[in-house]
C-alpha cells in the first residue's frame, strides 16, 4: 500500500505556547499551585498555634514581612482568578432548564458571585 | 462586495509517495472578498494545481468535510471568510490527525471512538411501529437538542490539547454524543455507555480546557457536555460507594 | 485484484443506502452487507436537506390527500401504483425514524409536529427544525453502527457494475486512500448514490452530487428515466446557491418583487393571502416548478431586484419575528447572516431559483428493481417514479426511507430465489477490464483536455440551454455540445500521478458520470415536445397528454447519444387534470 500517513508530534512540554487559549488554560491551572501553597501555610499556622503563643507570634511576624505579604497578595490574586475562571464556566457544567428554556448563563454566574460575596461578608464580620 | 484582492495562500503539502515530510507551498490567488477559504482552494485546484488534495462537499457548513487549520485555528473551510483574514492565509490539515495527503487526514480513530460510545437510541421501553411515536415534549427535546447538532467535523479534536497529548482519549464529539442519548427521554442505555465514557480514557481525561466549545462551528458546547457527564459520574460514584442502598 | 466476498453490496451511504443497510441487517443478521461510499456516510448530501419529510399522521389528513398532492404536483407523470405504495409506507418509516431517536420537532403534548409545505392541501411535513435531512442522516448513520453485519467501505469510489449471465453480481471500486482497485463479489447490488445536480453551475447540491450511481447503472444497460425533469428550488441564496428551505414560506415568509408586489398572484396562484397567514396550495405555498417559472417571467418583465449576484426577488420573513425564526428556521438565519451578511429578522433576503433535484434517474419498478436482475436502486439516483414531472417538496426524504427499505427487501427476495453459481472467471475478467480502464485514464501522460475545462463547458451548456425554460433550438445545441464534450473526454490528461487520495482522478471519473447524465437530460428534453412540470418549452407551451403522458427511457451508447424509448405512465385512479394552485376556487 502506497499510503504512509505522516504523524505530527505534539511537543510534550511546550504545547501550551501554541495558542492563547492554551495559555489561558495553563494560567488557570497554575493558580492552583498558589491555592495549594496557601492551604499548606494555614496548616503550618495551625501547627505553630499548637506549639504555643510564641511560636504563633513568630509565624505571624514572618507573614507580616515583605515576603509574606507578597506571597499573600499573589495567593489572593491567584485565588480570585481561579474562582472567577470557574464561575464563568459553571453554566456549561451545570445548566438549569426551566420548561423549554435554559436559565441564562449570566444568572447562574451571577448567583455564584452573590454567594461568594455573602460568604466573604460573613467571614469578614466574624473576623472583626 | 465583489472587490478582488490577491492573497498568498500557503498550503501544507504532503505526498506520501514522494515526500518524507510535509512542506509548504504558496499560491497567489485572486479572491473575491465574499469568498471563503474553500473557494480559494478550489481556485487553486481548478486553475493552478490539480494535484492539490482536500475534502469538501456541501459548502454550507453542514456536511463536516472541510475542516482545516486556518492560520493555526481549526475551522471549516466553507465558513472561514477571506475578508476576515489578511493577505496571507496558511492552510494546514487538521491538527492531531495523521496526514494522508495534503489537507486530507486519516480519521479512522475518530470514527472508531465515536462508534464505541453506542451513539444510538437504546429504548427505555420497546414499542412497535403500530403503536405510534414515543411522546416527547418540547422541553424534553430541548434538554438534548443542542448535542444533536454535531456534524462530526472533528474541529474539536484538532483543538483539544488533551487529545493531542493522550491519543487514547475518547474526545469531545464522541462523549457529547453519548451525553445526547443519555439525556434523551426515550433512552435507557446510559449504564451501557457509562462503561466506556466514565473510564479513564473517557471523560476523566478531559481537563476542561474548553477549546472544543470555542471552535465548534455548530455551538454544540462539547466542553459543557463533558463536565455534565463528570458531575453525573461523580454522583454515581457516591451513590455506589456511600449509599449502596440507593441504586439497583 | 483483491476480491471482497459479500452478499449484498450497497453503493452510496446517504439516507437511502443507510436505510437499506439497516433493513438488511434487521431482516437477517447473517447477511454480509458491504456499504460502499465515496465519502464517509455523514458527509452524504442528505445532510443538506432542510425542510422535512412528508407522511400522513394527523387526523385531519388522509392518504388520499397525500396521493392527490403528489400526483398533481408531479403533473400526472407519476406512476400511481408507486405513489400509493409510497404514501402507505411513509408514516411507518417516519415513526420508525422516531423510534431510532430522530429529534423531530414536537407539539406541546409531545406528539410529532408537522408544518405546511408547498403544493400541499394539508400540513403534513415532519420536521426537525430546519435541519431535517441532517438529523435523518445522522440518526440513520448512528443507528447503523449497532449492526456488526454492516461492513462499511468508506471512501471507495464505485467504477463499474459486474453483470454476467444477465445478473448483476457485484462491482469494482477504487479505494481512494490507496488507489487500489477492489472487486466486490455480491449476489445483489443496491445503488443509492444520489443525484447529479452538479451538471449545473448554480445548484444547492454539494460537490459530491455528480451522478455516479446513475452513470453506473446506465453504462450497465439500465435505462435512465425522465432525466429531462430537473427541479429548480425557488429560494436559493444568489451568490452561492445555498438552499433556503421551503419551510421559510411554510412558516409564512412571502415573495415580493422590486415594487414590493407579491407577484405570485399574477401567475395563477392568487388571490393574495394575508401576510403571515399562509394558505395551503396558494401563493407562496404553490409548487416549486410554478414558483421558479414565475421568477423567470418577472425577470423578463424587469420586475426583479438587481444585485451584485444577478437578478433576484425578495424573500421577506421579517413579520415572523425573531423568536419564531430562531425556533423554526435557525439554520436559515445562520446561513443568511454568514454567507450573505443579511439577517432575515431585519431585512428581506434576495433569492433566485437554483437547481435542486433530479426527478429522473435509474429506471426501477415499484419494488425498486431495475430491469437488470439483481440490481436495485433507491433515492434521488432512482426514478420509481413517484415524483413525476415535479417533485412535491418534502417527499424526497421520505422516499429515501420507503424505497431504501423496499430495495433491501427486494434484494433479499432476489437472494432467496435460488441463484445459480457465479462464473468467477467471467467476473474477474470484467473486473480486470474495469481496472484497465481506470489505469488507462490514470496513466495517460499528455492530454489536451483538463477536468476543470471540460466541466466548465458542460455547466455553461446546461445552464444556457437546459434551464427553467427551454427551446428546441437551444436543446439541440445542448445535445450537440455534450456529445462533443463526451468525445473530447477521451483526450483528458491527468496532472496528478499519485495513487494516494488522487482527487484529480476522482474528479475525472465524476466528470465522466456527469457528462453521461447531462446527455440524457439534453436528449430527453429535446425530444419531449411539450411543457410539463419542471420541463417547460417555449416552443411547446402546453402539456400534451396525447403524445407525452409517457416516461422517457434513455439507453446508453458508449460513443453515440442515447437511444430514447417511451413507457406508459401507470394511472390507477387519478386522470390527468388541471393543476390548481389558486385559492380563489375554493
Amino acid at each position: 500500500m502506497s499510503s504512509k500517513p505522516y504523524i505530527r508530534e505534539v511537543p510534550k512540554t511546550s504545547w501550551f505556547f501554541r495558542q492563547p487559549r492554551y495559555m489561558r488554560y495553563m494560567a488557570r491551572e497554575v493558580t492552583s499551585f498558589f491555592i495549594g501553597a496557601f492551604t499548606l501555610l494555614l496548616v503550618v499556622g495551625l501547627k505553630r498555634l499548637a506549639e504555643g503563643p510564641e511560636a504563633f507570634q513568630s509565624f505571624l511576624d514572618a507573614l507580616r514581612g515583605p515576603l509574606g505579604v507578597l506571597f499573600c497578595v499573589a495567593a489572593l490574586v491567584a485565588a480570585i482568578y481561579h474562582s472567577t475562571s470557574w464561575f464563568n464556566v459553571t453554566p456549561q457544567a451545570m445548566p438549569i432548564q426551566r420548561g423549554e428554556e435554559f436559565v441564562p448563563g449570566k444568572m447562574i454566574v451571577g448567583a455564584h458571585y452573590a454567594i461568594w460575596a455573602v460568604v466573604s461578608l460573613i467571614v469578614l464580620i466574624m473576623g472583626i | 462586495m465583489s472587490e478582488e484582492r490577491q492573497i498568498q495562500l500557503e498550503v501544507l503539502r504532503y505526498n506520501p509517495e514522494t515526500d518524507l515530510e510535509p512542506r509548504y507551498q504558496t499560491y497567489t490567488v485572486p479572491c473575491v472578498n465574499e469568498w471563503v477559504v474553500l473557494d480559494a482552494l478550489n481556485y487553486v485546484k481548478e486553475n493552478l494545481d490539480p494535484t492539490l488534495s482536500f475534502r469538501w462537499s456541501c459548502h454550507m457548513a453542514v456536511c463536516g468535510s472541510c475542516g482545516y487549520m486556518i492560520n493555526g485555528e481549526p475551522k471549516l473551510g466553507c465558513k472561514a471568510f477571506i475578508h476576515e483574514y489578511g493577505d496571507h492565509i496558511r492552510v494546514e490539515p487538521l491538527a492531531h490527525f495523521p496526514i494522508e495527503r495534503d489537507l486530507v487526514t486519516v480519521v479512522e480513530d475518530f470514527i472508531t471512538k465515536f462508534a464505541s460510545v453506542k451513539p444510538y437510541l437504546i429504548p427505555k421501553e420497546e414499542k412497535p411501529i403500530s403503536a405510534g411515536e414515543y411522546k416527547q415534549t418540547p422541553a424534553q427535546l430541548m434538554k438534548f437538542k443542542q448535542y444533536t447538532l454535531c456534524i462530526n467535523c472533528m474541529l474539536c479534536y484538532a483543538a483539544c490539547p488533551q487529545y493531542g497529548l493522550v491519543p487514547e482519549f475518547l474526545g469531545p464529539a464522541a462523549i457529547s454524543m453519548a451525553h445526547r442519548y443519555n439525556q434523551d427521554s426515550r433512552d435507557g442505555g446510559r449504564d451501557q455507555r457509562q462503561e466506556v465514557i466514565a473510564s479513564h480514557e473517557g471523560v476523566w481525561e478531559c481537563s476542561f480546557v474548553g477549546a472544543c466549545s470555542e471552535v465548534c462551528p455548530k455551538h454544540v458546547d462539547p466542553a459543557g457536555a463533558l463536565q455534565q457527564v463528570k458531575v453525573a459520574s461523580t454522583i454515581d460514584w457516591y451513590q455506589e460507594h456511600l449509599m449502596p442502598w440507593s441504586k439497583k | 485484484m483483491e476480491i471482497i466476498q459479500t452478499d449484498i453490496a450497497i453503493v452510496g451511504a446517504g439516507g437511502a443506502g443507510l436505510r437499506a443497510a439497516i433493513a438488511l441487517a434487521e431482516a437477517d443478521p447473517k447477511l454480509r452487507i458491504a456499504l460502499i461510499s465515496k465519502v464517509y456516510p455523514m458527509r452524504s448530501h442528505t445532510c443538506a436537506a432542510e425542510g422535512g419529510a412528508a407522511g400522513v399522521i394527523k387526523s385531519d389528513d388522509s392518504l388520499d390527500l397525500h396521493f392527490g398532492d403528489t400526483v398533481g404536483g408531479g403533473d400526472w407523470l407519476c406512476d400511481q401504483d408507486a405513489v400509493e405504495y409510497f404514501i402507505n409506507e411513509a408514516p411507518k418509516e417516519l415513526i420508525q425514524l422516531e423510534h431510532w431517536g430522530c429529534p423531530w420537532s414536537r407539539e406541546p403534548d409531545g406528539s410529532v409536529a408537522v408544518r405546511p409545505f408547498g403544493g400541499m392541501k394539508i400540513r403534513r411535513t415532519w420536521f426537525a427544525a430546519d435541519k431535517s435531512g441532517f438529523h435523518i442522516l445522522h440518526t440513520l448513520f448512528q443507528t447503523s453502527l449497532q449492526y456488526p453485519s454492516i461492513q462499511r467501505f468508506d471512501e471507495y469510489y464505485a467504477t463499474d457494475l459486474l453483470v454476467d449471465d444477465g445478473r448483476c453480481q457485484g462491482l469494482t471500486a477504487l479505494e481512494i486512500r490507496s488507489g487500489q482497485m477492489r472487486q466486490f463479489q455480491a449476489k445483489a447490488v443496491i445503488i443509492a448514490a444520489g443525484g447529479a445536480g452538479k451538471m449545473f453551475p448554480f445548484t444547492t447540491n454539494g460537490a459530491i452530487k455528480t451522478g455516479d450511481g446513475m452513470a453506473l447503472a446506465y453504462r450497465a444497460g439500465v435505462p435512465l428515466k425522465d432525466m429531462e425533469f430537473v427541479q429548480y428550488h425557488p429560494t436559493g441564496l444568489p451568490n452561492n446557491g445555498i438552499l433556503l428551505t421551503e419551510g421559510c414560506r411554510g412558516e409564512g415568509g412571502i415573495l415580493v418583487n422590486k415594487d414590493g408586489r407579491r407577484y405570485l398572484q399574477d401567475y395563477g396562484m392568487g388571490p393574495e393571502t394575508p401576510v403571515g397567514q399562509p394558505v395551503l396550495k396558494t401563493m407562496e405555498l404553490g409548487p416549486r416548478d410554478r414558483l421558479s417559472q414565475s421568477f423567470w417571467h418577472e425577470q423578463r418583465k424587469g420586475n426583479t431586484v438587481s444585485t451584485p449576484w444577478g437578478d433576484c426577488v425578495l424573500l421577506d420573513m421579517r413579520h415572523l419575528g425573531e423568536k419564531k425564526i430562531n425556533e423554526r428556521l435557525p439554520l436559515v438565519r445562520d446561513l443568511c447572516i454568514s454567507y450573505l451578511g443579511m439577517d432575515p429578522v431585519k431585512e428581506p433576503i434576495p433569492i433566485r431559483p437554483v437547481v435542486h433535484y433530479c426527478m429522473g434517474g435509474i429506471h426501477t419498478d415499484i419494488k425498486a428493481a431495475t430491469p437488470v436482475s439483481g440490481l436495485f436502486a433507491a433515492g434521488e439516483c432512482a426514478c420509481v417514479s413517484i415524483n413525476g414531472a415535479n417533485r412535491l417538496g418534502s417527499n424526497s426524504l421520505t422516499e429515501l426511507l420507503v424505497f431504501g427499505r423496499r430495495a433491501a427487501l427486494s434484494a433479499i427476495e432476489h437472494l432467496q430465489s435460488g441463484l445459480p453459481d457465479s462464473n468467477d472467471a467471467a467476473l474477474a475478467a470484467q473486473a480486470k477490464n474495469s481496472e484497465d480502464r481506470i489505469r488507462a485514464l490514470f496513466d495517460k501522460s499528455a492530454g489536451t483536455e483538463t477536468v476543470a475545462g471540460l466541466r466548465k463547458e458542460m455547466m455553461a451548456t446546461m445552464e444556457e440551454n437546459a434551464g427553467i425554460y427551454r427551446t428546441g433550438e437551444e436543446l439541440a445545441r445542448a445535445c450537440e455540445k455534450v456529445a462533443e464534450l463526451r468525445q473530447r473526454y477521451v483526450n483528458l490528461g491527468l496532472t496528478d500521478k499519485s495513487k494516494v487520495f488522487n482527487t484529480d482522478l476522482m474528479q475525472a471519473l465524476e466528470l465522466g458520470s456527469m457528462l453521461d447524465c447531462a446527455e440524457a437530460v439534453a436528449v430527453g428534453a429535446r425530444d419531449r415536445k411539450e411543457s410539463r412540470g419542471a420541463h417547460q418549452r417555449l416552443d411547446f407551451t402546453e402539456r400534451d397528454d396525447q403524445n407525452f403522458l409517457k416516461h422517457t427511457l434513455s439507453y446508453y451508447h458508449p460513443k453515440e447519444p442515447p437511444r430514447v424509448e417511451y413507457l406508459d405512465v401507470v394511472i390507477t385512479k387519478s386522470q390527468p387534470g388541471v393543476r390548481d394552485y389558486s385559492g380563489a376556487k375554493k
